[in-house]
């Protein structure tokens, strides 16, 4: 690391916002250390291990969506606190946190765009907003995702990115998981095409619902996906997980998922599969 | 009626006592007709004061209690005619879940629900009521033969959670759940649904979707227990009390909210003071139920209920 201080107080040409810690990146997966820049390029994936660095949900409309052809929906629906929910923080100040990291109003990115040219509908969750945890405003707009795509006959793709129902809005978290799957119901009825992209991490309530219920499963490559937590197996089975539980090679072998692919194929995935089941 | 079984919750101790005591004496026959009337009535009072003041974690007790009647005790009392049906045709059998045709007065129907164990052996066995994948599956495949052979469905919701284990998970116990709740969504007979204990989170809502859902007046129901809400934010068990009226999760928080739609009354100081009494209630409340449904066609029935979880969503527009 010593060449990288002397770059930095030697020569003095970097800006101030510019300090290594911008610049560079260290790998969770292999702890190599990445150029940000590159890393970027890449997708946000590293090209010494593969390892899926976790990206918000604006970047999947990039990757997925053709260029121009995105129109977002439903942006103005907001949480509000329907328990008056004060734990060990006020679930107010939690939306409002959320909104001030995300730039947006609720853990769900939704619209219309064309994917090499095939009109969707898509939702994508935002795991940065508390946990990409689904509230009422995450799962109806996760519904008007479907309902969106049963008006318009076009196929409903989800990039899922949660732990699960957001437990601050109590039982009404849960019951968005009987409403969004109630729309894949219809969507089989119509005859349209429902993908489920499954990215780190996937969880709880999410997985018992719409993400388990594509007609076909894409995961991203080591993505956790499952139901019950970690640590709540680990206290109930009182003994260690096996390496690779829960992740998405794990759940291809049990046949949980049709396919792993990794980000940079990912929209040519989704367009392939569109151009079997939904060649309209 | 007897003394329930202990163990007994702190807050029920003072009418155990009092209720002992009026055994001992009718046993021993020292007392007048008229003593045990006005022991009887002071009893009454006692409980109908604790359970004014009962607070959300009072009622988790209480659905939680030794001796409270489980599904195959309601089935064996209200229903007539039991047969129950085994396994899931892909896995096993769950003897967490339990299936079966039954009669309703002169209706068949066909039951699912969870079931709990009444000692440590049964208990085990029933994996204290935390279904498996095959068992939502099992649900599953004897709901759509009573959607072949024009059956209502009746459901009783009494678990901790969905199993959270090694083969749980393995088998897909997230996708086994999301599988009954797109069904059950569509399913073209009328589902009445009961929680008549434990309400917890996707377990219960795996077997929980449908035209109506009642509620015991002492159950719970909820996106997680208060322990595990606590274990996330605290790490330990702790908060559960105070998280428990935070969270909603009685059969009052739940009717405010609208999430469900009628509250069926327990026996003073809960169904295990006088579960006869508790079967006698609860079946009259489903026998009326399932003749209102029964008299709904049958799309129109399925357009309620999709409006009904379409509407659940609580948010504002901006």
């Amino acid at each position: 690391m010593e060449w990288f201080r002397k770059a930095k107080s030697g020569i003095g040409t970097l800006i101030k916002k510019d300090t290594p810690a911008d610049l560079w990146v260290k790998c969770d997966g292999c702890k190599e250390v990445l150029y940000r820049k590159e890393l970027a390029q890449h997708l946000h994936v590293c090209d010494h291990c593969g390892h899926h660095f976790r990206i918000g949900a604006a970047e999947y409309v990039r990757i997925l969506v053709d260029a121009g052809t995105w129109f977002p929906m439903d942006t103005t629906l907001r949480s509000v606190d329907p328990l008056k929910f004060v734990a060990k923080k006020k679930y107010k100040d939690s939306i409002q946190e959320a909104e001030k990291k995300t730039g947006a109003a609720s853990g769900v990115l939704s619209g219309t765009g064309k994917i090499e040219g095939r009109p969707v509908a898509l939702g994508v969750m935002d795991f940065r907003f508390i946990g990409g945890s689904m509230g009422s405003v995450e799962g109806e707009k996760i519904a008007r995702v479907f309902r969106k795509a049963l008006r318009d006959k076009v196929p409903a793709i989800i990039v899922s990115a949660s732990g699960g129902a957001r437990m601050q809005e109590g039982v009404l978290s849960l019951m968005q998981m009987a409403s969004t799957s109630a729309e894949i119901a219809r969507m089989r009825d119509a005859g349209l095409p429902f993908l489920s992209i499954l990215t780190n991490p996937t969880m709880g309530g999410v997985t018992a619902s719409f993400a388990m219920l594509g007609d076909v499963h894409i995961a991203e490559p080591g993505s956790l996906i499952g139901f019950a937590g970690e640590r709540v197996i680990r206290e109930t089975i009182r003994q260690q997980l096996p390496p690779g539980f829960q992740r998405a090679e794990f759940l291809l072998e049990k046949g949980f998922v049709d396919l792993i692919a990794p980000r940079p194929e990912l929209k040519a995935t989704v367009a392939r599969v569109l151009g079997h089941l939904y060649p309209g | 009626m007897p003394v329930p079984k202990g163990p007994h919750l702190e807050f029920e101790q003072p009418v155990v006592e009092l209720a002992m005591k009026i055994e001992d004496l009718l046993k021993t026959g020292t007392i007048t007709d008229s003593d045990v009337k006005s022991l009887q009535g002071k009893k009454e009072a006692l409980q109908k004061k604790i359970s004014a003041k009962l607070t959300s974690w009072n009622r988790i007790e209480l659905a939680r209690r030794a001796g409270r009647p489980f599904t195959l005790d309601y089935v064996k009392s209200i229903f007539t005619d039991f047969v129950e049906l085994h396994g899931d045709r892909r896995f096993g059998d769950d003897p967490a879940m339990v299936c079966g045709l039954a009669r309703l007065g002169d209706q068949s129907v066909m039951i699912v629900g969870q079931q709990k164990g009444r000692d440590t052996k049964e208990s085990i066995r029933r994996n204290f009521g935390m279904a498996n994948p095959e068992g939502y599956r099992k649900a599953l495949r004897c709901m759509i033969m009573a959607e072949k052979f024009g059956l209502p469905v009746i459901s009783f919701i009494d678990t901790p959670g969905a199993f959270p284990g090694l083969g749980a998970e393995e088998r897909g116990q997230g996708e086994a759940i999301a599988v009954n709740l797109m069904e059950m969504a569509v399913l073209r007979v009328p589902i009445l649904a009961v929680v008549i204990g434990e309400g917890a989170s996707g377990g219960a809502l795996g077997i929980g979707v449908g035209d109506r859902l009642l509620m015991l007046e002492n159950a719970w129901y909820g996106v997680i227990s208060p322990e595990s809400c606590s274990a996330i934010l605290w790490g330990d068990s702790s908060k559960k009390q105070e998280l428990s009226g935070t969270m909603k999760i009685t059969a009052d928080d739940l009717k405010a909210l609208g999430v469900i739609d009628r509250i069926v009354p327990e026996p003073l100081g809960g169904a295990h003071w006088d579960p006869e009494a508790m079967y006698e209630t609860l079946g009259a409340v489903l026998r009326e139920e399932i003749a209102k449904l029964q008299g709904v066609n049958i799309d129109a029935l399925l357009r309620k209920r999709a409006e009904k979880y379409a509407a659940m969503a609580k948010f504002a527009e901006k």
